[in-house]
């Protein structure tokens, strides 16, 4: 027993070393960094100032919007993907002519890489020459052109919106692998007791998918609440959309500030470790499923 | 740790090597692509002839902040991998330190040349640390046939602009043209919106933002007046969608003959005049309005500058492939064969120039009036400065912020950020 412990480790030894290599060595410096006042240019000259930049980040307005933009945006991404998510599985479970040709099909936006999906989309919401505004025009749902991406009370739902479109078959797919696993003989027994579907889904269904279910919203909200690249390109700096990343981005890279730009992704990296021992509790979520 | 990463950079640039020759290698950085690499490229090579020295090009990456986070890796490693880099025009203030006085060895003839606004730009702390290489000012592009056909003078002021874009635009939008708008310009919160807005400001001579002494000057009554303006433009005679626009969002709508006023760099000339344009042919070139009778008229001076790395191993070689570069004969060669602007004005008169570029005569106005975005004054702190201006007047600009209120809150910002005025 101890032996094969120990062959364990052993060939688990070389995957930790790469992982300390790209993983764990520059989060420890991005850590280290936000305890100092290095910038760009004095990446070898600088001095601790303790938790100076913690302080200051606390003190920013634009911090806490950028706060509240990404959980807001987690939040409502994730459940509004898993709803959607739950819905296609379950059509795609179902014995449809065509399916294997469906499922391909709803991982496109999936495979489109986001940068891509979100300029397209960024044309397409244009405010003069958008589909978007010419399919609502048409139908009769709204009077003018709206200016999707400039407005800031609309700017935040389309960026939502995007990241529904784009996510939502992942959800859908990993849901699917849930539902192609449980026992047929269950749905058997319900029907011949002659239980109503919607009792069967609440009462079979959904406790069974339930583990796959949370590693999904798991895996989807660190990536929600991560977000950088849909914001950066739909509305750039724009602090009516601007994410913890993009504002970490920003005083990383715009304003060559290491030091508080480290502090900023350390806490996003905090609030990431945090989200993921909630759920982890909360949700019983069972990391190590699947044995 | 750091020096092995610069180097790890530079090592993931991609050179090329020029003609082989005896002498010193010269490694140049210059950005762009297409035919402004190929200027580039045909000018340096041309002095590593004429010198008998060699030059080698590297490819910066494309987008300007990821340059300017490379330049400041190379530079504070101590790297002589590249002797020349090419930087904008606002980057003096934050590289400046690294790179040499060029004040002696290009002369005050020489000097006295250039844009005394370029030449301000590229100086710090008294020390000339770039040569101008060309320049960019924001223009007026209007569509000529359009202020014809309503019997409608060039606007001087942004006023008369204002009552000429929403009278033409209600007068085609009768006549079936619904997609007509005024006045399409740069509204995205980025620095292209610190441009447009310091023109207003500066055109009702509201001041530059941060006086060239340091002085915090945003906070007065013209600045407010000149956001209040803009703001009401936004939805009358300027598309909602404004505030989402770049420079190519802009050029789309005024290239596809729905706008009839568009602030855009000289670069849009030769695009909004190609085979392809709804417009060719119908559009002017003219100075931006001046804010108000007492204004005057103005822009915001862009461009691009040569510097030559303290860390250079050639030092003298380097410096005169810059001074070569940014010198008259190689000016116009530029403009001629690129349409590059120039930051020597006489070149604005040459004949073979104009003629190469008739629209230039238009240019060398705004271009001489042009006013430098406050760069020097707040030197390391530039961006920060310029991305808390953008910021506040994109929320002004979205009315969820009044000018006259948001004014001395982004006057208290800048104070915090410049660590009470001391910058």
């Amino acid at each position: 027993m101890r032996q094969r412990r120990r062959a364990a480790w052993l060939f688990l030894l070389p995957m930790l070393v790469v992982l300390a290599g790209v993983a764990g060595w520059p989060l420890f410096r991005t850590v280290f960094f936000s305890f100092t006042d290095a910038t760009l240019a004095t990446l070898d000259d600088f001095q601790g100032v303790g938790l100076d930049n913690y302080l200051w980040l606390m003190r920013d307005p634009v911090w806490w919007r950028a706060v509240w933009n990404t959980l807001v945006f987690a939040v409502v991404s994730v459940g509004i993907e898993t709803a959607l998510g739950l819905g296609i599985a379950l059509i795609l479970n179902a014995h449809l002519p065509g399916r294997g040709l469906l499922r391909a099909a709803v991982l496109i936006p999936w495979a489109i890489p986001t940068v891509v999906s979100a300029q397209m989309w960024g044309w397409m919401f244009h405010d003069l020459y958008g589909v978007v505004n010419a399919i609502l025009m048409g139908l009769g749902l709204i009077a003018k052109p709206r200016a999707w991406t400039a407005d800031p009370d609309l700017a935040l739902p389309v960026v939502i919106a995007v990241d529904v479109w784009k996510s939502t078959p992942f959800m859908a797919l990993l849901i699917l692998a849930a539902l192609q696993m449980l026992p047929r003989d269950l749905y058997e027994a319900a029907r011949v007791d002659g239980v109503h579907p919607v009792k069967v889904f609440v009462r079979i269904t959904l406790p069974l998918i339930r583990p796959a279910l949370m590693v999904a919203v798991l895996f989807r909200t660190l990536d929600a609440l991560r977000v950088f690249d849909l914001m950066y390109v739909l509305t750039g700096n724009s602090r009516s959309t601007m994410s913890m990343s993009v504002y970490a981005r920003q005083y990383l890279i715009d304003f060559q500030d290491v030091g508080y730009g480290s502090a900023a992704a350390t806490l996003l990296v905090l609030v990431l470790a945090v989200a993921t021992v909630l759920a982890v509790t909360l949700g019983r979520v069972r990391v190590d499923a699947g044995r | 740790m750091a020096r092995r990463c610069a180097l790890l950079l530079a090592g993931m640039l991609t050179a090329v090597s020029a003609l082989p020759a005896a002498g010193a290698t010269v490694t140049l950085a210059c950005s762009g692509l297409g035919i402004s690499f190929d200027l580039c490229r045909d000018g340096a090579q041309e002095w590593a002839r004429r010198s008998g020295n060699e030059v080698r090009f590297v490819s910066p990456p494309k987008g300007a902040s990821e340059q300017l986070a490379l330049y400041q890796q190379l530079l504070a490693a101590g790297s002589p991998d590249i002797d020349v880099f090419q930087i904008d025009v606002v980057w003096p203030g934050i590289l400046g330190n690294y790179f040499i006085d060029l004040k002696d060895r290009a002369g005050p003839d020489v000097v006295g040349r250039h844009l005394p606004a370029m030449i301000e730009a590229a100086t710090v702390k008294g020390r000339l640390v770039a040569m101008p290489w060309f320049a960019d000012a924001g223009v007026l592009y209007a569509r000529k046939d359009l202020l014809e056909a309503h019997g409608r003078p060039v606007p001087q002021t942004w006023e008369e602009l204002q009552d000429t874009a929403a009278l033409i635009q209600r007068e085609e939008r009768a006549a079936g043209r619904d997609r007509m708008w005024g006045y399409v310009w740069q509204g995205r919160a980025y620095e292209g919106l610190t441009v447009n807005a310091l023109e207003w400001i500066a055109s009702r001579n509201g001041g530059t933002i941060v006086d060239p002494d340091g002085t915090i000057t945003i906070d007065n009554p013209r600045a407010a007046e000149a956001l209040a303006m803009a703001r009401g433009w936004v939805g009358s005679i300027s598309p909602p969608g404004v505030l989402n626009y770049m420079e190519e969002e802009a050029r789309g709508v005024f290239q596809s003959g729905n706008a009839v006023f568009m602030r855009n760099w000289p670069y849009a000339w030769t695009l909004v005049n190609a085979a392809d344009s709804a417009v060719g042919g119908k559009v002017a070139v003219v100075p931006l309005p001046k804010g108000g009778a007492d204004g005057r008229h103005t822009s915001t001076l862009g461009g691009q500058l040569l510097a030559v790395s303290k860390f250079s191993a050639h030092a003298d070689e380097a410096a005169d492939l810059a001074l070569y570069l940014t010198g008259l004969a190689e000016q116009k060669r530029r403009a001629i064969h690129g349409a590059s602007n120039p930051t020597i004005p006489a070149l604005y008169e040459d004949a073979e120039v104009v003629a190469a570029n008739p629209f230039f005569a238009e240019l060398a106005d705004s271009i001489a009036n042009a006013v430098n975005r406050p760069a020097q004054a707040t030197g390391m702190r530039y961006n920060q400065v310029s991305a808390e201006f953008y910021a506040n007047v994109h929320e002004v600009l979205t009315g969820r912020q009044d000018a006259k209120a948001m004014l001395p809150d982004l006057k208290e910002a800048l104070v915090r950020i410049s660590r009470g005025g001391r910058w």
